[in-house]
């Protein structure tokens, strides 16, 4: 069952303008800016002087820029952009127990990733993002989100050498997963997102995404928010299932395929929150305020304005850094004016729930 | 006697220093990949990495050499990326894989346009020594098609004929070679249903009839529908390929037992997607055990591979990979089992 998600109200501003709060945010990567690419590379060159401090300090400014970036467009919820990760997977896999690296493998064309192996049973040494995120909410005024790698991802995107069994190893995983976030909530966050792309590889394992989850959440308090996302998948496959999913709200990726699959969602009886994919990540073209709103108003035939979040289909790290931003602007500015035409009643909201005649 | 041949389905991980070198080169988007016109700086990269894809399996003692497929950026689609007649358009997803290909629109005839495959066989020809022998290796008819989408045929017969004349043109062209693998893992994954079986059947004599060589039929990531193995029987290839690592066994014995199968075998006995190492021992256990339950048989050859391509891996275990099975094939002893 979905988690009762009020914990949404804490995100509206202050000075909010409208009745009506679409929550706006971002599902988490952001292109980086190209100096910081060259430091990361430049602390690996055993002739610089440049080491492992500077790549610190490096990644500090990134962190930095790209949260008040993202506080320019106007966003509820905030992320550093991932500044100070590599790759969903490597950077989680760098930091449990339990997986060796032996090289990169091919994804597509010549995109590569250093797919791990996991070698004997993963457990928890050091907490993996609470400095991270100490760091970007000391710098944010705005509160900021937690994207995390989830368990099941984790296990089906690495080699299983130990456990022959990534059922069992997902779980492991989603214990840890569970230890992390109760670090980040002793530290102030309170809004999650898991990260779920393998489920769109292998979308009948629904149920075993499900039960990780319910290891994940186990002891979560209900003031902080979470949320797992899932892109470029069949959709048909994983819902209504997902609405057993034991969280505040499902992110998806929807304009991609320009909303082909809202029909799917649009039963009346989508139970989480939606946050709803309203930009194409794979397309530099950058997309108007007004087609924005259309998006989201296909966003309201699945759920009621105060269950509809609205953010970029995925991470934005492949686009161009202004298409990202002026995407994300665009996004808030749309929100905002959606708020503006629901409060003035000029966007019929189709009555869910409501009493029939026969009542 | 059974001859115990070493060899791999092809398709390897590039060396580090080529996906480097070729990122730089070509690019990382869509546009970026192999279309066969490839200038000369991407042509010599690639002619190292064949050089040390074959040194690799020089090294391991593999009983085939094959060319190592470093330019199939698209998988097994390949052959209809470079084709004249195909547009490239998105990327979609490499069966339950996180891997992608770009999918091949078919927009005109397949006869007008062939000879990819041949020409990196040639160059690979040129580095082989007086007792290698070559394997040529090539997608299934109906993988091929099932990866496709048609734009220009508009029935899935003719279609899958049209695949697999153009197929058969690429096997006329290929230099002489010992073994021709046609990879087919849509078969076990997608099975053909009712009368397509026949027609699966029949596309792959067309291209089993293209050449001389010994031709293996392989397919992996499950096992046959039984009605789609009763077909494949009728087909004039000289061995299955069985994926004995991510198959159902049980199926896999249950077909061969009801409905034989041909003199020779091949058995994916090696996870070609996983890094854990299988230690030669334990391979050759494997292929005596496959041999030990199919007793009314006695094989003139049992291939002993991976189960599936090798490009999943790092380049560290594709090596260590390629070498156990050298090592297999040699501690299993060349004699007749009998149960």
């Amino acid at each position: 069952m979905a988690r009762d998600a009020a914990n949404r109200e804490q995100f509206r501003p202050d000075d909010h303008d409208h009745e009506h709060f679409l929550l706006t945010s971002v599902v988490g990567s952001y292109p980086k800016p190209t100096w910081l690419n060259r430091a990361d590379d430049l602390v690996d060159d055993p002739d610089a002087s440049f080491d492992e401090a500077d790549l610190e300090e490096a990644h500090d400014d990134a962190c930095r820029l790209i949260t008040e970036e993202h506080e320019r467009t106007g966003l509820d919820t905030v992320v550093d952009g991932e500044m100070r990760r590599n790759e969903m997977v490597e950077f989680f896999a760098e930091r449990i127990d339990g997986y060796e690296f032996n090289g990169p493998v091919k994804v597509w064309g010549h995109n590569y990733f250093h797919k791990p192996s996991v070698v004997e049973e993963v457990s928890y040494d050091e907490p993996w993002l609470v400095d991270e995120f100490e760091f970007t909410d000391a710098v944010a005024e705005r509160p900021v989100k937690v994207p995390i790698t989830g368990p099941y991802t984790l296990a089906n995107w690495a080699f299983d050498e130990h456990y022959g069994d990534s059922e069992a190893l997902a779980y492991d995983l989603a214990d840890l997963v569970n230890e992390e976030i109760e670090k980040l909530v002793e530290a102030g966050a309170r809004y999650i997102q898991i990260d779920e792309p393998a489920l769109a590889t292998t979308p009948d394992d629904h149920a075993i995404v499900g039960s990780c989850l319910e290891r994940i959440v186990d002891g979560v308090p209900d003031e902080v928010r979470v949320g797992v996302h899932v892109c470029y998948g069949d959709y048909s496959r994983i819902y209504p299932e997902l609405n057993e999913f034991p969280v505040d709200e499902v992110d998806l990726e929807l304009c991609n395929d320009d909303y082909q699959q809202i029909e799917t969602l649009a039963d009346g009886e989508f139970a989480p929150d939606l946050a709803l994919g309203v930009v194409d990540v794979h397309d530099a073209e950058v997309e108007s305020v007004e087609e924005i709103k259309q998006n989201i108003k296909q966003g309201l035939k699945v759920v009621p304005p105060e269950q509809l979040t609205v953010s970029p289909d995925c991470g934005l790290k492949l686009l161009p850094r202004e298409a990202a931003y002026q995407k994300t602007e665009n996004l808030v500015t749309a929100a905002r004016e959606v708020e503006a035409e629901l409060d003035a009643g000029e966007i019929e909201v189709p009555a869910r729930d409501a009493p029939t005649a026969d009542d | 006697m059974t001859d115990r041949v070493a060899t791999t389905l092809g398709l390897y991980p590039l060396p580090d220093w080529a996906k480097d070198e070729l990122s730089s080169l070509k690019g990382h988007q869509k546009a970026d990949l192999v279309d066969g016109s490839e200038g000369p700086e991407v042509r010599a990269a690639y002619e190292r990495v064949r050089e040390e894809l074959i040194d690799d399996q020089r090294e391991a003692g593999l009983d085939r050499i094959v060319e190592g497929q470093g330019r199939w950026d698209d998988w097994l689609a390949h052959p209809l990326a470079v084709h004249d007649g195909v547009e490239t358009g998105g990327i979609v997803r490499y069966y339950d894989n996180n891997n992608f290909y770009r999918d091949p629109r078919v927009v005109d005839d397949l006869a007008a346009d062939g000879g990819d495959v041949a020409a990196e066989l040639d160059a690979a020809t040129a580095l082989l020594e007086d007792e290698e022998s070559l394997q040529a290796v090539l997608p299934g008819p109906y993988t091929l098609a099932d990866l496709a989408t048609d734009e220009y045929y508009g029935d899935d017969a003719e279609f899958l004929a049209a695949i697999a004349e153009f197929l058969a043109g690429e096997v006329e062209a290929l230099p002489e070679h010992e073994t021709l693998f046609l990879l087919d893992p849509s078969l076990v994954t997608d099975s053909p249903e009712g009368e397509a079986n026949e027609r699966v059947s029949d596309a792959v004599d067309t291209v089993a009839a293209a050449t001389d060589a010994d031709v293996v039929l392989q397919s992996y990531w499950g096992a046959h529908e039984e009605k789609t193995y009763a077909h494949l029987m009728d087909a004039d290839v000289d061995a299955f390929g069985f994926d004995f690592v991510a198959g159902d066994r049980d199926a896999h014995l249950y077909n061969v037992t009801e409905y034989g199968t041909k003199d020779a075998i091949s058995v994916g006995l090696v996870d070609g997607q996983n890094t854990a190492v299988e230690s030669p021992e334990t391979v050759a256990e494997r292929i005596d055990w496959v041999t030990e339950q199919i007793p009314s048989q006695t094989f003139d050859t049992v291939y002993a591979t991976p189960n599936t391509e090798l490009a999943y891996l790092p380049v560290s275990t594709y090596r260590e990979k390629l070498s156990v099975l050298g090592e297999a094939v040699e501690l299993a002893p060349e004699t007749e089992v009998s149960a």
